[in-house]
């Protein structure tokens, strides 16, 4: 199972309602469904992935996040989840908010721009970096917002998002020293759990 | 067995009929003491009698979903682009049911049957059914047949609006509900054309009250403008532009009221071959029905608690460019019974034609129908 998702899996109390923001084919949430007993829906915009939710037994609502969520209601959801999907939004400030206002917890994971291979390739190569799991070239990528973890981080301090748990890990999602040290220079991924301001 | 018929298809399929005689007592506060529903039914029930699904017809359908007559049929029942061997409702893995609703013009008990006490035909005196009166009447169906419990009840349109009735009327009797091109209820608008579609019926000079059987004349003009009208709601204006155009069928202006454009000869033709099928009266019920249809009534307009005590899973799915029953309503759907906490999926087609779509194989369509199909046919361990 994907590390990343093994790390949501323990955030989250059994028996919650979730809402997953761009679910793709549905693996996340029936990974929680079978582990968490969650009560879960997934909004996603590819039919064909709506199709392979309701092959696992899913549910899978079709969906265009980025026309908003204003016609959900507000805190429906324990949790309201984006996994490597913030950099693909057009307005991410506002889908951040809009997470807090449908659920009492968000979790959010997004590749770091900040990694130091990223870095590396544009202070050397002199050109847009590509990684991985960045594969695509700039004219034609979706990642239209990408961030390093301190730009989330200051966005989280300005709209006044508490951050109530974070996990950086390296290539291997492991809690290595580097990335717990140098968390924004070593971390591949960022995976964090907001809620409103006390 | 499927000799000469596609092999997709369920082949030859013959229609039968079940009487019951247990009176059924209606929303108009009226009862029927006795009464017929035609059915055909496609594959094999399990051992376990858990993999049966009923289909539940829309406006102008009838019992025969899938599947052919006779060998010189020339098409299929509506349905068959979604029930056969391989197709969405996999005649391999479900045992099949479908009726025609009580008030229908195909062979179940309607105003063109025949009074119990002799006196003639029913007429315009049959009762005026809602959508609880037909799901009631299915399951009496469905304890004629010895299931105990739907694998899913299906439907699109009006057929998606007994679906959910039935989840909310029987919320143990069925596991899944399958809702296509539905609504929570209809709209003004909706009801406008209804309502124009009746006066056509109604003022039609051979309608004679409702009693044109005892004349022995049929009120042609009437039931064929309400199709007519029926049709432009079916497609998007853009689908219709693509099939008919604006091109004159002789070229030039004759300055006649004979068809020129190609969408009267469409709209004229889809008119007349329903009066053959198709009985004024049922029609004036069919669209009584789907007006009233609004199960939030009885919950002060709450959609959600109208959808609380369901038990079942829900698919709900819409077309883009349906226009009579639009992805909003829909959504409406989805909304309630998200915030009712109860299990929804829903999927938005991309296609062109509007509300006709749901009888067409959109690939997308089929593939999403099919796939929840699926999950529910493993379920049921078929």
């Amino acid at each position: 199972m994907n590390p990343e998702f093994a790390i949501i899996s323990e955030w989250i109390e059994p028996g919650s309602r979730v809402l997953d923001l761009g679910c793709g084919d549905g693996t996340l949430l029936k990974y929680l469904q079978e582990k968490n007993q969650v009560q879960g829906y997934g909004l996603e915009l590819e039919v064909g992935n709506v199709a392979a939710c309701l092959q696992k037994g899913v549910n899978a609502i079709q969906t265009d996040l980025n026309l908003g969520l204003a016609e959900f209601s507000d805190q429906q959801f324990d949790y309201v989840l984006m996994t490597q999907a913030l950099q693909v939004m057009k307005r991410p400030d506002l889908l951040l908010a809009e997470m807090l206002r449908l659920g009492r917890r968000s979790i959010v994971t997004f590749p770091n721009f900040g990694h130091w291979s990223i870095r590396l390739q544009l202070l050397l190569g002199g050109r847009m970096p590509r990684t991985r799991n960045l594969p695509a070239q700039w004219y034609d990528t979706k990642n239209i917002h990408l961030c390093t973890l301190k730009d989330f981080e200051n966005l989280c301090a300005e709209r006044q998002l508490r951050i109530l748990r974070r996990s950086v890990t390296d290539a291997r999602h492991r809690d290595s020293l580097a990335a717990r040290t140098c968390p924004n220079l070593s971390a591949r991924l960022g995976l964090y759990m907001l809620a409103k301001p006390e | 067995m499927n000799s000469g018929f596609p092999p997709d298809s369920v082949g030859l399929v013959a229609a039968r009929t079940l009487s019951f005689d247990a009176p059924l007592a209606l929303d108009c506060g009226r009862s029927l003491d006795r009464y017929d529903l035609v059915i055909e039914t496609y594959g094999e029930l399990n051992a376990a009698r858990d993999n049966a699904v009923l289909i539940c017809h829309a406006l102008s359908g009838d019992h025969h979903a899938a599947g052919y007559h006779s060998a010189e049929d020339r098409k299929p029942g509506w349905w068959d682009s979604c029930i056969g061997p391989g197709k969405p409702i996999d005649t391999r893995r479900f045992f099949v049911v479908s009726l025609n609703n009580l008030g229908g013009c195909s062979g179940s008990t309607g105003p063109g049957s025949l009074r119990p006490d002799g006196s003639g035909h029913w007429g315009p005196d049959f009762p005026i059914l809602t959508v609880r009166d037909w799901v009631r009447s299915q399951q009496a169906l469905m304890q004629a047949l010895e299931i105990e419990q739907w694998a899913a009840v299906i439907g699109g349109s009006l057929g998606g609006m007994q679906a959910l009735q039935w989840s909310i009327d029987y919320p143990d009797k069925l596991r899944h509900c399958v809702a296509i091109a539905a609504a929570p209820r209809l709209s003004t608008q909706n009801i406008a054309f209804n309502e124009v579609a009746r006066q056509a019926i109604l003022s039609d000079p051979e309608f004679h009250g409702g009693r044109y059987a005892e004349q022995g004349t049929v009120p042609a003009r009437g039931l064929m403008l309400a199709r007519m009208l029926g049709h432009i709601t079916y497609l998007s204006d853009n689908a219709m532009d693509d099939k008919f155009g604006r091109e004159l069928i002789s070229g030039a202006p004759q300055f006649t009221f004979e068809p020129e454009f190609q969408v009267e000869s469409y709209l004229r033709y889809q008119g007349t071959s329903f009066i053959e099928r198709f009985d004024a009266n049922t029609y004036l019920l069919m669209t009584k029905a789907l007006d009233y249809f609004d199960p939030a009534r009885e919950f002060d307009g709450d959609l959600a608690r109208a959808f609380a005590g369901t038990r079942a899973r829900f698919l709900l799915i819409a077309f883009t460019r349906d226009w009579r029953f639009s992805p909003q309503r829909s959504r409406e759907l989805m909304r309630a019974l998200m915030q009712a906490g109860r299990p929804v999926s829903y999927a938005c087609i991309d296609s062109p034609l509007g509300h006709d779509d749901f009888l067409v194989p959109v690939p997308d369509y089929l593939a999403v129908f099919g796939q929840y199909m699926q999950a529910i046919a493993q379920e049921c361990g078929q």
